[in-house]
């Protein structure tokens, strides 16, 4: 606290660009964060990273819950690195949603206007109005303990927004939830994320949601950024065996006509999901098999001729890079890498089994 | 705390032996029986024939309305600088934090006599504060009805503090921190937040501190004296009655009891269960 300077650039000091520029430096004990962020309203930021690498205190740097050591806080222009967290104009929806027990949904929505100087109707209507937009009009006069894991969400990111951040912060947003309503409300999340037209961070330690709802990764280790870019970008390019591993997915979007996803720029992917309308589909590189020959038995359905573009290894797996039909990553063996001959150039056969992907609404 | 708590219990209630040993049966069974006898000594004596005409005396009205009024505002008193104070042990880091916690603890393990001569020595006419309080404000403090409301409080307070400072312990402070990330400070965030949610173990705090300053007799009557009317409690009344007129004071100790259950049945779910 004590030593914390702001000390812009030259640049940055005549120009004050709107949104999100910061560089957060956190020493606590032995852990020590030092990451630069900057991002521009409407764009979402994900902050990928290990348990322990920071994600979490970055996070609470932003909202003004944890100090700064140092380094600097902009947004839309205004220094916020000493600001008390009630006078930024920030707001957390927390992992485990923190939602006032004692106030209905409705109050807990209306409590961030009350406190910015609404009166109790006023904030009441404003809160009425979020409420209705999750569409959680029903379940306004409920307790958080009557709220199902999906609809405190809601609540919560309702509370957040109601105070007109610009710059809307999201720890695990979906962590808490089981697996069945991750996926519907992490469409919703999505399209409520879309429509925010202020800096939005989220911070995960699940690929596929940062992939699903940001627009661009940071990834964080150890309290350093090792890799940053938008989610297709890291996913096949990953730079460190972390990445690789946690983050290597094959993600793409298209228009859903049933069991066939017709991908923007051409391809189609069978799935065993039944939808329509647009759709992201995703595998890992794992469910990848190549082949050097057309195979003859298998069906033609995901099935893309591609040509290797570059190898890594990573551990025991090697990644291949492929381009061509589908551009994909697809991991496989030391072993079998050998077997196919596989090397920068070589044309392969890349194939998919339906059940290996997973696809659901954008 | 409470998962401890469960395993202890599971653990005990697995382990739970089928014969008590004989050298650990006689002193409990020794132990209760010296707690509950003199109860029932005290129903068993009552003079139940003149008892209504004994409670219906102005004297004990006047004891027991005396005693029921200066409590419930010995009450209030250490609800008002006890909660803040429980808040500020609980929620904040300085320099001296455990010397104070102690100091808070104190009252509880003082003889209430010293209490009293203690609060004679501050608040008295000639006090170290109490002579400021004399000359700016003309405010006299002993021997009278407020005198019973300090010496009370300063007995009765630090229950109060310990019961909301372990309560605040157990609430997650980040129902704070999500409340300034609303815009609200942070004293609205203990108003609006914190105060619902801790509202149990202040309730719970300000029965025990209640029943504690009902009982309250070594601090009063050396610092606010015995005063009927004025300064004579419950404790007081039956003291003094139990050197005059003994079926009196029974009768004031029934309703003393009385009382007592009242405030124990209140607390039921909170302390009876607990293992």
């Amino acid at each position: 606290m004590t030593d914390t300077t702001d000390t812009p650039t030259p640049l940055t000091a005549t120009t004050h660009p709107q949104g999100l520029d910061t560089h957060l430096i956190v020493d606590r004990d032995t852990f020590h964060l030092d990451i630069k962020l900057t991002a521009a309203p409407g764009e979402v930021l994900a902050l990928l990273g290990p348990n322990g690498a920071g994600k979490t205190t970055a996070l609470r740097a932003l909202a003004g819950l944890a100090p700064l050591t140092a380094g600097h806080l902009h947004l839309d222009g205004a220094p916020l690195a000493h600001t008390p967290p009630e006078n930024r104009p920030v707001g957390v929806v927390f992992q485990d949603y923190l939602l006032f027990p004692h106030l209905t949904a409705l109050d807990n929505v209306a409590f961030g206007p009350r406190c910015q100087g609404a009166t109790k109707s006023e904030s009441r209507a404003q809160a009425h109005t979020w409420l209705t937009r999750m569409g959680l009009t029903d379940h306004a006069t409920s307790k958080p303990r009557h709220l199902s894991g999906g609809q405190a969400q809601r609540v919560a990111l309702a509370r957040a927004l109601a105070t007109n951040p610009r710059l809307l912060l999201l720890d695990e947003p979906l962590a808490a939830l089981d697996a069945r309503t991750r996926l519907d409300v992490r469409a919703q999340l999505r399209r409520h994320l879309a429509e925010f037209e202020a800096v939005a961070v989220l911070v995960s330690h699940d690929p596929l949601d940062a992939m699903v709802l940001a627009d661009r990764l940071v990834v964080i280790e150890q309290g350093r950024i090792v890799q940053e870019g938008t989610p297709s970008d890291i996913a096949r390019h990953p730079r460190t065996d972390y990445i690789a591993q946690l983050v290597g997915l094959n993600l793409y979007k298209g228009q859903a006509d049933g069991h066939t996803v017709h991908l923007d720029d051409g391809p189609t992917i069978t799935t065993t999901e039944d939808l329509t309308g647009p759709v992201f589909v995703a595998f890992p590189p794992g469910a990848v098999t190549l082949f050097r020959d057309r195979p003859t038995g298998a069906s033609a359905r995901n099935l893309w001729h591609c040509q290797v573009e570059g190898l890594e290894t990573h551990g025991d797996q090697i990644r291949a890079d492929l381009a061509g039909e589908l551009p994909l990553a697809a991991d496989l063996t030391t072993v079998a890498a050998a077997e196919l001959d596989l090397h920068p150039g070589a044309p392969v056969w890349a194939t998919v089994k339906a059940t290996q992907t997973h696809a659901y609404p954008a | 705390m409470t998962n401890t708590a469960e395993t202890l219990e599971g653990g005990r209630r697995r382990t739970r032996p089928r014969v008590v040993p004989l050298p650990l049966l006689l002193p409990a069974l020794l132990g209760l029986a010296f707690l509950v006898v003199p109860l029932i000594a005290l129903l068993v004596r009552a003079p139940w024939r003149t008892l209504p005409d004994q409670l219906t005396s102005p004297e004990v009205w006047e004891a027991l309305r005396l005693s029921l009024l200066c409590a419930t505002a010995a009450t209030a008193l250490s609800l008002l600088l006890g909660v803040p104070l429980a808040w500020l042990l609980a929620r904040t880091d300085f320099p001296g934090r455990g010397l104070v916690r102690s100091l808070v603890t104190l009252p509880l393990v003082l003889p209430p006599v010293v209490g009293g001569v203690a609060l004679l020595l501050a608040l008295g006419r000639n006090g170290v504060v109490g002579q400021w309080l004399d000359d700016w404000f003309g405010v006299t403090l002993p021997f009278t009805t407020a005198g019973v409301v300090v010496a009370e409080t300063f007995v009765a307070m630090p229950f109060l503090v310990i019961s909301v400072e372990g309560t605040l312990r157990a609430a997650d402070p980040r129902y704070e921190e999500a409340a300034t990330t609303l815009g609200a400070s942070r004293f609205t965030a203990f108003r609006r937040v914190t105060l619902p949610l801790i509202a149990p173990g202040i309730a719970a705090g300000a029965v025990l501190a209640w029943a504690r300053a009902l009982g309250e007799f070594g601090a009063t009557i050396t610092f606010a004296g015995n005063f009927p009317g004025r300064t004579q409690t419950m404790p007081l009344s039956v003291y003094l009655a139990l050197q005059t007129d003994p079926a009196s004071a029974i009768a004031l100790s029934l309703v003393l009891l009385a009382v007592s259950i009242t405030v124990l049945a209140a607390l039921r779910d909170r302390w009876l269960t607990a293992p």
